[in-house]
């Protein structure tokens, strides 16, 4: 039956493209939010009357998070590739990806790390702080436990644009689905194989979406 | 043991500096509950955060024990800040913590370890009257219950001061008043020294000792509660005073009173501290031969004493009514007839 709806699929190949995927989306993923948070962080405690109030590092890291928000991903690439030849050695495969996929997704993060920080109560901020509590616990007991469920919907957000990022650096040779749609399905016309990795695609995203709610709302006593 | 002096908080607000607090000199005993009260504006939140440290002044200096917190900072601030605690209108309680594990934050902060955070929190739960609800999260709790959370919390780490922000503006009557029940309590059993501010002279009348009056930044009126209830000497006082006895002397109400009981004096009694436990009224009676008919009356209890009016109508000859009254200014007791025949 199957067989019969996609006859060009070789299954084994679609299997390794899914894999490749995953993994380029949980790598960067994973050092997104890492760089994302503490960026967004810096951000959140240098602006005016916060606790570390900088304006030179504040319009710094802003800067920073603004540009690399605003480059088109395809073109960030491309512009990358310098670097990414320099940092991982080659410009083709999956690893080769995760420069630019993180460059491109940590700031965009980042704005939405913010925008969970600024969420937080302000009291709560002032009661650590009354109580003694250094910036560093105020960090790890307020910041982080206050603004968690918006973390991880953010995170979400993100880890499903970069599911399409992976797909987009696919047609350069990161390898993945968005290689194997591009090179195997449209390049050589057949429909099927585009439309099974699309499923696919399709799949990883839902599923991303609907862990991503379920700790969500488990993370969210309010 | 709190030592304020020429303290002063100016803020650049772009259009200007604004005098929050201007020239401020308090003193405030161990052991006090000390009310600051003043509408919103008046500089009081600025004044408490004065105090730990939150705010530093412009100039003036702040003293709490034998350590100077306007010129202390980092390690040494932040353990000062243990000892100094503080509550909150808002309560400002992590909502992504339960009652317990609200209560162990500051242990946390202390660096107690985890065994005796433990024992310590349920001994806070029992003593804010919260057991039974440790496990639960703030959303699950009344406005009240926060506030407990909010008091076991400061309480955490043996503070010699407690500082409260408001600490029952957000709650309906009865709640205040169990709340504000507990502060008392808490400063008897503890010794603890509380500095409050509210814009509700009913909280003032109810626990505090002592009461300052702040308008514009500064301290325009300041002394024992009782005191400052039996003869307010600023307008602003005065204002304060009436949200709690509403004596309604206006004219209007005179006029009322008149047309009840159109014959006679009527006479207004002003009690303070002990004659209001006195039987003035059965000796009023038994040594003058007036008639005496009760209109209305008004009796407030504060920490240092009772403080009430009483609307009194003298029926008899001029001569008698003039005696009744000498008898009641005999007794300390200050008069004024509101309307005669």
């Amino acid at each position: 039956m199957i067989e019969s709806l996609f006859p060009n699929v070789d299954w084994g190949k679609m299997w390794d493209a899914t894999v490749e995927t995953l993994y380029m989306t949980a790598m960067s993923t994973f050092f997104t939010f890492v760089i994302g948070l503490v960026l967004g962080i810096i951000l959140f405690l240098t602006a005016p009357r916060q606790l570390w109030a900088n304006k030179i590092v504040n319009w710094l890291t802003g800067a920073f998070v603004n540009i690399f928000r605003s480059i088109p991903f395809i073109i960030l690439i491309i512009l990358l590739i310098p670097f990414t030849k320099f940092l991982i050695g080659t410009i083709r495969g999956p690893n080769a990806a995760l420069p630019a996929l993180i460059i491109g997704a940590a700031p965009f993060y980042a704005r939405m790390v913010l925008i969970a920080l600024k969420e937080i109560d302000k009291g709560v901020i002032e009661a650590a702080r009354s109580m003694g509590a250094t910036t560093w616990t105020i960090i790890r007991k307020v910041l982080l436990p206050e603004s968690k469920p918006a973390l991880i919907s953010g995170i979400t957000v993100t880890a499903i644009a970069l599911v399409g990022y992976t797909a987009m650096a696919g047609i350069i040779g990161a390898g993945g689905l968005g290689t194997l749609a591009f090179l195997d399905g449209f390049q050589r016309s057949r429909e099927d194989v585009t439309l099974m990795a699309t499923i696919l695609i399709l799949i990883i995203v839902f599923a991303i979406q609907f862990i991503g709610d379920l700790i969500t709302i488990r993370s969210d006593k309010r | 043991m709190i030592e304020l002096k020429q303290v002063t908080k100016t803020y650049d607000t772009g259009k200007g500096a604004l005098k929050a607090v201007d020239g401020v000199d308090l003193s405030i005993s161990s052991g006090e509950i000390f009310g600051i009260i003043g509408y919103s504006g008046a500089g009081k939140s600025t004044l408490i955060r004065l105090l730990n440290g939150l705010e530093k002044p412009t100039s003036g200096t702040v003293q709490i024990n034998d350590q100077v917190i306007t010129a202390i900072k980092g390690v040494e601030l932040r353990k000062a800040r243990q000892k100094v605690s503080m509550i909150f209108q808002h309560f400002n309680l992590l909502w992504s913590r339960t009652v317990k594990e609200n209560i162990a934050f500051p242990l946390e902060i202390a660096g107690v370890p985890k065994n005796k955070r433990d024992a310590r929190v349920m001994e806070l739960v029992e003593l804010v009257g919260l057991t039974g609800r440790e496990n639960a999260y703030p959303s699950q709790l009344s406005g009240g219950q926060k506030q407990r959370v909010g008091i076991a919390r400061a309480l955490a780490n043996d503070p010699e001061v407690l500082l409260c922000d408001e600490a029952t503006s957000a709650l309906d009557p009865e709640t205040t008043d169990a709340i504000l029940d507990l502060l008392v309590d808490i400063n008897k059993r503890l010794g603890l020294t509380i500095v409050l501010i509210t814009h509700e002279m009913h909280v003032i009348r109810k626990i505090c000792h002592r009461v300052a009056v702040m308008e514009g930044g500064r301290v325009v009126e300041l002394g024992d509660v009782l005191s400052v209830f039996q003869a307010p000497k600023e307008a602003i006082t005065k204002r304060f005073v009436a949200q709690v006895t509403e004596t309604e002397d206006s004219n209007e109400t005179i006029k009322h009173l008149r047309e009840l009981y159109p014959t006679g004096d009527l006479v207004k009694l002003v009690f303070v501290g002990d004659q209001t436990e006195q039987p003035i009224l059965t000796k009023l009676i038994r040594t003058n031969p007036v008639e005496v008919n009760i209109v209305q009356g008004n009796i407030s209890h504060t920490q240092r004493g009772a403080y009430g009016t009483l609307i009194l109508q003298l029926k008899g000859t001029r001569e008698e009514i003039a005696n009744a009254i000498a008898f009641l200014n005999n007794e300390n007791i200050q008069t004024e007839v509101m309307a005669n025949d």
